[in-house]
């Protein structure tokens, strides 16, 4: 995984709450089994109004996404952080996200940092007052900085660390390998197994 | 450039945990603690059961060949085929190419790595959330993790399941555990008795929109109470299914009776001594009496009627015998405009008896209801009646063994002479990735778990309903519980209860 310390790009708003991930990638779209080529799917529903905002030419390579409240929630599937990053967004700020979403960006290199519901309004009103505004969101300094305002954003230490580092989560694991193999030395015979077939 | 790491230092969890009180999901938890996280780095948490479809799980058995990686336990892992497979002509090749390659994908991977795969065909094919309880596999105590958001339905059995994305696949392939971050604890106690009628999936609608669909963000919710305890199991697998759907990874019931009775004799139940130690073992996994949640939500049974969702997520909500909200009376700002924007994705108008509302489409299927029980429940209404003109009506049970059970009593022939289309197993209308689907503009009266927009079909409109609603609606055309099927009585108990008896 690549690093990620800052990334800059034209603010996209999308000021709508619980964009979940079928609207960010309809299941049609799950049958490939490729991580890369889902920029066209992206948000393919809405993206078919002329009108909707990554149609727009200001935001027509992506860039950073300002989302509403709970954004990514529902289904498990990485897919929607892949057709993100296809598409050229680098970090989404949103005052909520869907659990399983957030751990899936962080495993990609997509910067998902949560804003208070305020901030987002005000960046919105930004965008609104000067559209293709560029935002800069730096994950040292863990803020986000769209003209003269700058807001904070929340992401755990962790995420942020091994964000920072391009840091692969198997590797990391698998430093533990000895623990691994003690645990299962000591796991009672009770548990399932699904070897052999019975 | 350089940043400072948090400090990754772990300890081995060998030791016992501390003595204070803790719930269920805290046992589970300490159970499978490989490594304490310190200092901001995660746990490292064991996984007892890791199921794979063909959706989520190609690329990361690319990851594993790029780097040279075997799957650390493949006894620990079964994979089945479910979200694109037809649910017709299931002999013949998969009409859709791409749909056809990703399954191929799956039995080649399999075959490679050596995954005791179930494909379309076999016995043991299905709903993958179906298939696992069904073999004895899910069982109280242990993890569970699967590419696919409703894992959480595992939770029923006291197990701590969860979804999870393709690189966490990738990642429990390798190394059989997950790094992850405590989570906080939410009881959700619904005590009293269910009117006839009313299911588990009232419930959990009705949960869904009293907590909202982020309500549940970072917790685990544990499903506790009388009414709780007086579901069957796959009632339970119902409400613990959904429980994604207000924002929570996992939702767990407390194992019981009705737990080991369920699991006692199944393929892959413990037996002997092994079957008395488990169940000792169970027997220790309740929340303790003193224990303390995060948060706590409580819900009336005795009050709840039939609950159906009008809009297009699963927090927006109603009991049936309500009209549609309006949204100028939500104070929310954000829900007020996700509500506008819902009505007029679902083509309503505030205001509405939710039972005007007149569909195309019932689907009965999907991993929330498509269990043995919820196909009875079904055929138990639809018996002997024919269904509404002009409405398509397609059943599909969760598992190629559920179908033969079905078969075995004779459900499938109420079915078709009810006018309905009987299936093969698959996650079929659910989501619109197999042949299965709604065309636009159409409306579904669905017994599945999202009413995203396009979620069955580009266009699509979903109403969430339990099996007893489907079926009333399946024979009326409209919006309807079974209440509604007694002639000359409207939501009186005493009709419920004919209709039950």
């Amino acid at each position: 995984m690549d690093k990620v310390s800052v990334v800059t790009g034209p603010a996209v708003p999308l000021p709508l709450s619980n964009v979940d991930t079928d609207q960010i990638i309809p299941a049609v779209f799950l049958k490939r089994v490729t991580k890369t080529g889902f920029d066209d799917a992206l948000f393919y529903g809405w993206r078919q109004d002329p009108d909707f905002v990554i149609n727009q030419p200001a935001y027509a390579t992506g860039g950073i996404l300002i989302a509403g409240p709970d954004f990514g929630t529902g289904s498990s599937r990485e897919h929607a952080v892949w057709a993100l990053r296809d598409f050229g967004f680098n970090a989404v700020l949103s005052p909520r996200f869907g659990d399983i979403f957030r751990g899936n960006s962080g495993k990609q290199g997509l910067l998902a940092g949560q804003i208070s519901e305020s901030d987002a309004e005000k960046i919105w009103a930004l965008i609104e007052a000067q559209p293709g505004i560029e935002i800069s969101v730096d994950l040292i300094a863990r803020n986000a900085t769209i003209g003269e305002l700058t807001v904070p954003f929340e992401i755990d230490d962790y995420t942020r660390w091994r964000l920072l580092e391009g840091l692969d989560d198997i590797g990391l694991t698998l430093r533990d390998e000895a623990h691994i193999t003690e645990f299962e030395s000591r796991r009672e015979p009770w548990r399932p197994k699904t070897l052999p077939v019975k | 450039m350089t940043t400072s790491a948090p400090e990754l230092a772990g300890s081995a969890a060998s030791d016992s945990p501390a003595s204070r009180p803790r719930t269920l999901a805290e046992k589970v938890w300490d159970d499978h603690l490989v490594v304490k996280g310190e200092d901001g780095s995660p746990d490292l948490i064991y996984i007892d059961l890791h199921l794979l479809h063909e959706v989520t799980s190609p690329q990361a058995f690319d990851g594993l060949r790029l780097a040279g990686r075997p799957v650390r336990r493949l006894d620990l892992t079964i994979a089945t085929e479910d979200h694109n497979t037809p649910t017709l002509a299931i002999d013949k090749p998969i009409a859709d190419l791409t749909s056809r390659t990703q399954i191929q994908t799956l039995r080649n991977n399999a075959a490679e790595f050596g995954v005791r795969i179930h494909s379309l065909g076999d016995i043991e094919q299905g709903i993958v959330h179906v298939v696992g309880p069904q073999l004895g596999l899910t069982m109280p105590g242990i993890t569970v993790v699967c590419g696919d958001s409703h894992t959480s339905t595992h939770g029923a059995f006291g197990a701590m399941a969860f979804g999870i994305g393709t690189s966490e696949v990738e990642h429990v392939l390798a190394t059989q555990t997950l790094p992850l971050k405590p989570f906080k604890t939410m009881a959700i106690n619904v005590e009293g008795t269910l009117r006839p009628g009313v299911t588990a999936k009232d419930i959990i609608l009705a949960v869904i929109a009293k907590i909202g669909t982020g309500g549940g963000q970072g917790y685990v919710l544990e499903y506790r109470g009388s009414a709780i305890r007086a579901l069957s199991m796959d009632g339970r697998m119902t409400i613990c299914n959904m429980s994604i759907e207000a924002g929570a990874r996992a939702g767990m019931v407390a194992p019981d009776q009705t737990t080991y009775d369920y699991l006692n004799g199944r393929a892959h139940a413990p037996e002997g001594q092994d079957w008395d130690d488990a169940v000792a073992y169970w027997k220790t996994l309740a929340t303790d009496a003193d224990a303390t949640f995060d948060a706590e939500v409580f819900l009336d049974a005795d009050e709840l009627e039939p609950f159906v969702t009008w809009g297009t997520n699963p927090g927006q909500g109603v009991s049936l015998s309500e009209p549609i909200p309006n949204p100028a009376d939500i104070e929310d700002l954000n829900e007020r405009s996700a509500a506008e924007r819902a009505l007029e994705y679902m083509d309503l108008t505030a205001g509405t008896p939710m039972k005007e509302i007149q569909v195309d489409a019932v689907f009965m299927g999907s991993c929330t209801n498509s269990r043995i029980e919820d196909l009875r429940a079904f055929a138990s209404i639809i018996k002997g009646q024919k269904k509404a003109d002009g409405v398509r009506v397609m059943v599909v049970p969760g598992s190629a063994r559920v179908r033969i059970e079905a078969e075995a009593e004779g459900i499938d022939k109420i079915v078709t002479e009810f006018g309905a289309e009987w299936r093969f197993a698959g996650c079929s209308m659910c989501l619109g990735m197999n042949p299965d689907q709604l065309a636009p503009g159409e409306r579904c009266a669905s017994t599945s778990n999202r009413n995203f927009e396009g979620r069955q079909g580009k266009g699509g409109r979903t109403h969430l309903v339990s099996p007893l609603v489907a079926a009333a609606t399946a024979i009326r055309g409209t919006l309807s519980s079974p209440w509604d099927l007694v002639a000359g009585t409207d939501t009186a108990t005493d009709a419920a209860e004919k209709v039950n008896a």
